[in-house]
């Protein structure tokens, strides 16, 4: 029947849409699924959080094992504040780890990266990370250089 | 209100405007219930305007419109929804569906208007269809149609409710001698057998006088005149004179509105 | 003419232009609100699904296709000379989701199914096709606007959709396949970069505003065109290029509020 027809194709193009849409969710975008109790919280406190922004990853030897959640201003330790979600299969972090702002690649994307320590206590929800390592600025790099320059001059 | 018995449409004190120009201006035209009544005019003096005011796609700015003793203008659109079942409409080029076929077309109101089943609705297309003459032609498409076929098509659909009032929108126009023929016999005769009353609206005077009971010359936004078609031919009024004997120069000039003929034709030459 | 004269004519113009717009704003509530008389609003639907929305798909594929191609060929152009040809799978899909794939859809759409739509209700109305409707006692707004207006909405996110995808694969067709890219960094650079929530749903956001923009500027044209052949491909005309003008006027806004 002409309707049975009809129905079948907008069918199909509906479908093909609705796929469309699925496989920019999946293959492009790089969506999976992980829901907001797989994580537990830590934060640490940075005198330079240059270029980071929320949804930056965290890694630890390059594999990616959480996401920064916020980044504030701490009006009494006049530093910035950033909170993190760490994925809740990696509890082993040592208490005295150090999270450090790196850039990624050639745009210049921050990430924090985070090197083990060696202490027995572990990272559990709430902690904060004490070692810490702000993010190059240019200028202090170059300011730096300029220094050493002179210094060794004399 | 009106006595509704004599006259199924009345319209009382009409006044319509369409932009600055007065269409109508204070008409009063009663359509006796049971006959053909013809509206005539030059063209362009209102008469489809009369016939959508009627049926309630345009509203008047002033007067009312009785039909079957509702003043339309005032319906709500519940009650237009029920009275326009009462009416049927043929528009000057048949207006059918093009995505539908024939059958399809004339089962249209029925579809809208009535809850009755599939078998019924057959019975009822091909009746009508029958009372056309087109009952062969139910599965064609209206792009397969001639002009005359379509039209009596679209005579089928508007009486397909069995309505009570049937408006001709110019239905003679550009036709062949053949349909021309066929719609006016379908007219009258549908018209009697069915109990319908009738509203032609043309400017064919010949055809329209034919099969009209009573007519109404319509011109500047008045009635010009009425009558039957006997007391018209004689009428002494000038302009319906000029209207029904065909006289191309009279109350209606010939001449367009121009500067005087020989002082033209001399601003030319000294031009040059 | 005289100044005022022109002051006059500039004033009646922007009247209209504001009456215009007053009345395609009922037209569109009439034919949106409100309970439909018969019973088929489903079929009639599907039937402006399919002409709206299944035959736009030919021109709307080949034209992602395209896109995609010359999107990473020029791409690939210039980023080889950074080094960073690795890029190229995030620009091209970037690139779709939040720009190309919304607005080259919406403008094929006003071009393709708008102007279909504008002459198709145009002609009805010229045919007084609508006014016999109306006489049976059948909204036309409800019976033959609304179903094109419902199967606009519906089907150009769809196709936009299926722009970006044929697209982003055209462009890995063009830079994996023909230029060299290592599939690996095409497809792993284009996840990292891409945002769910961010591109692909604002695109589709975009999309959503396009259709019903563009539906709602094509069936009022066709609505409230003079009854005549001239008036019919004025009509069509101005479908076009309103659609296009405010298709781009509004990815402005949006990309302003949004990225």
């Amino acid at each position: 029947m002409r309707t049975r027809n009809l129905e079948l194709i907008v069918g199909v193009f509906i479908l093909a849409g609705l796929l469309a849409l699925a496989v920019l969710a999946v293959r492009v975008s790089g969506l999976t699924p992980s829901s907001a109790g797989d994580t537990y919280s830590v934060h640490a406190y940075f005198d330079n959080v240059a270029g980071l922004t929320p949804k930056a990853k965290i890694t630890m030897s390059g594999v990616t094992i959480g996401q920064v959640t916020a980044i504030e201003f701490d009006k009494t330790r006049y530093s910035a504040r950033v909170d993190m979600a760490i994925r809740s299969n990696i509890n082993t972090l040592p208490a005295d780890s150090t999270a450090s702002i790196l850039t990624a690649g050639l745009l210049g994307e921050k990430y924090v990266g985070i090197s083990v320590g060696g202490d027995d206590e572990v990272l559990t929800d709430g902690s904060e990370i004490y070692d810490t390592q702000s993010a190059l600025v240019l200028e202090e790099l170059i300011g730096r250089f300029l220094l050493n320059t002179v210094s060794k001059e004399d | 209100m009106t006595d509704s018995s004599d006259y199924i449409v009345d319209l009382q004190q009409i006044t319509f405007r369409r932009g600055s120009r007065l269409i109508f201006d204070g008409v009063d035209i009663r359509i006796p219930r049971g006959k053909v009544t013809g509206i005539m005019g030059p063209s362009g003096c209102g008469k489809t305007t009369l016939l959508r005011l009627i049926g309630a796609q345009l509203r008047p700015d002033s007067g009312a419109i009785w039909v079957n003793g509702q003043n339309i203008p005032e319906l709500g659109r519940e009650q237009l929804f029920a009275a326009r079942q009462h009416m049927g409409m043929l528009f000057q080029s048949g207006a059918l569906f093009t995505d539908l076929n024939v059958f399809e077309n004339v089962a249209f109101p029925l579809r809208v208007h009535t809850e009755l089943s599939e078998d019924m609705i057959r019975d009822l297309v091909l009746l009508k269809l029958q009372a056309v003459g087109l009952r062969g032609a139910r599965e064609l498409m209206p792009d397969e149609l001639s002009g005359g076929m379509k039209r009596r098509v679209a005579l089928a659909r508007a009486i397909a409710l069995d309505p009570e009032l049937m408006m001709y929108d110019e239905p003679f126009v550009g036709q062949d001698p053949i349909s021309m023929g066929v719609l006016v016999r379908l007219i009258r005769l549908l018209n009697d057998a069915l109990g319908l009353t009738s509203i032609v609206v043309s400017h064919d005077l010949a055809e329209t006088a034919s099969i009209a009971d009573y007519l109404y010359v319509v011109g500047d936004g008045q009635v010009l005149g009425q009558g039957t078609p006997d007391e018209l031919m004689n009428s002494d009024n000038p302009r319906i004179r000029q209207f029904m004997q065909g006289e191309p120069d009279g109350p209606v000039p010939f001449h367009f509105q121009a500067p005087e003929y020989v002082s033209d034709l001399l601003q030319r030459e000294h031009k040059q | 003419m005289s100044v005022m004269s022109r002051v006059g004519l500039l004033g009646r113009a922007g009247l209209d232009t504001l009456s215009a717009l007053g009345r395609s704003g009922l037209f569109l509530f009439n034919a949106l609100l409100g309970r439909a008389r018969f019973g088929n609003a489903f079929t009639l639907l599907l039937q402006q699904l399919y002409s709206v929305g299944v035959l736009s798909l030919a021109i709307i594929i080949v034209s992602g296709l395209f896109i995609g191609m010359v999107l990473a060929l020029q791409g690939y152009n210039i980023l080889v000379g950074y080094g960073s040809e690795q890029a190229v799978g995030q620009m091209v899909a970037l690139t779709l989701l939040r720009e190309l794939g919304p607005v080259v859809t919406a403008l094929l759409f006003a071009g393709r199914a708008g102007s279909a739509l504008t002459a198709e209700i145009g002609l009805m109305k010229a045919t007084e096709q609508l006014s016999s409707m109306e006489m049976i006692g059948v909204d036309p707004l409800k019976y033959v606007i609304a179903p094109r207006l419902w199967a606009g909405f519906i089907s150009m996110p769809l196709l936009a959709m299926i722009f970006c995808v044929v697209g982003i694969w055209g462009g890995s067709l063009v830079a994996v396949d023909w230029l060299g890219v290592y599939s690996g960094s095409y497809w792993a650079n284009m996840q990292n970069s891409v945002e769910f929530v961010d591109d692909v749903l604002n695109g589709m956001v975009k999309a959503v505003a396009f259709a019903f923009v563009v539906t709602w500027i094509a069936v009022f044209q066709g609505y409230d065109c003079e009854p005549t052949s001239e008036g019919i491909s004025r009509s069509t005309t101005r479908t076009v290029v309103y659609a296009s003008l405010a298709v781009l006027g509004l990815d402005f806004i949006l990309t302003a509020l949004m990225f």
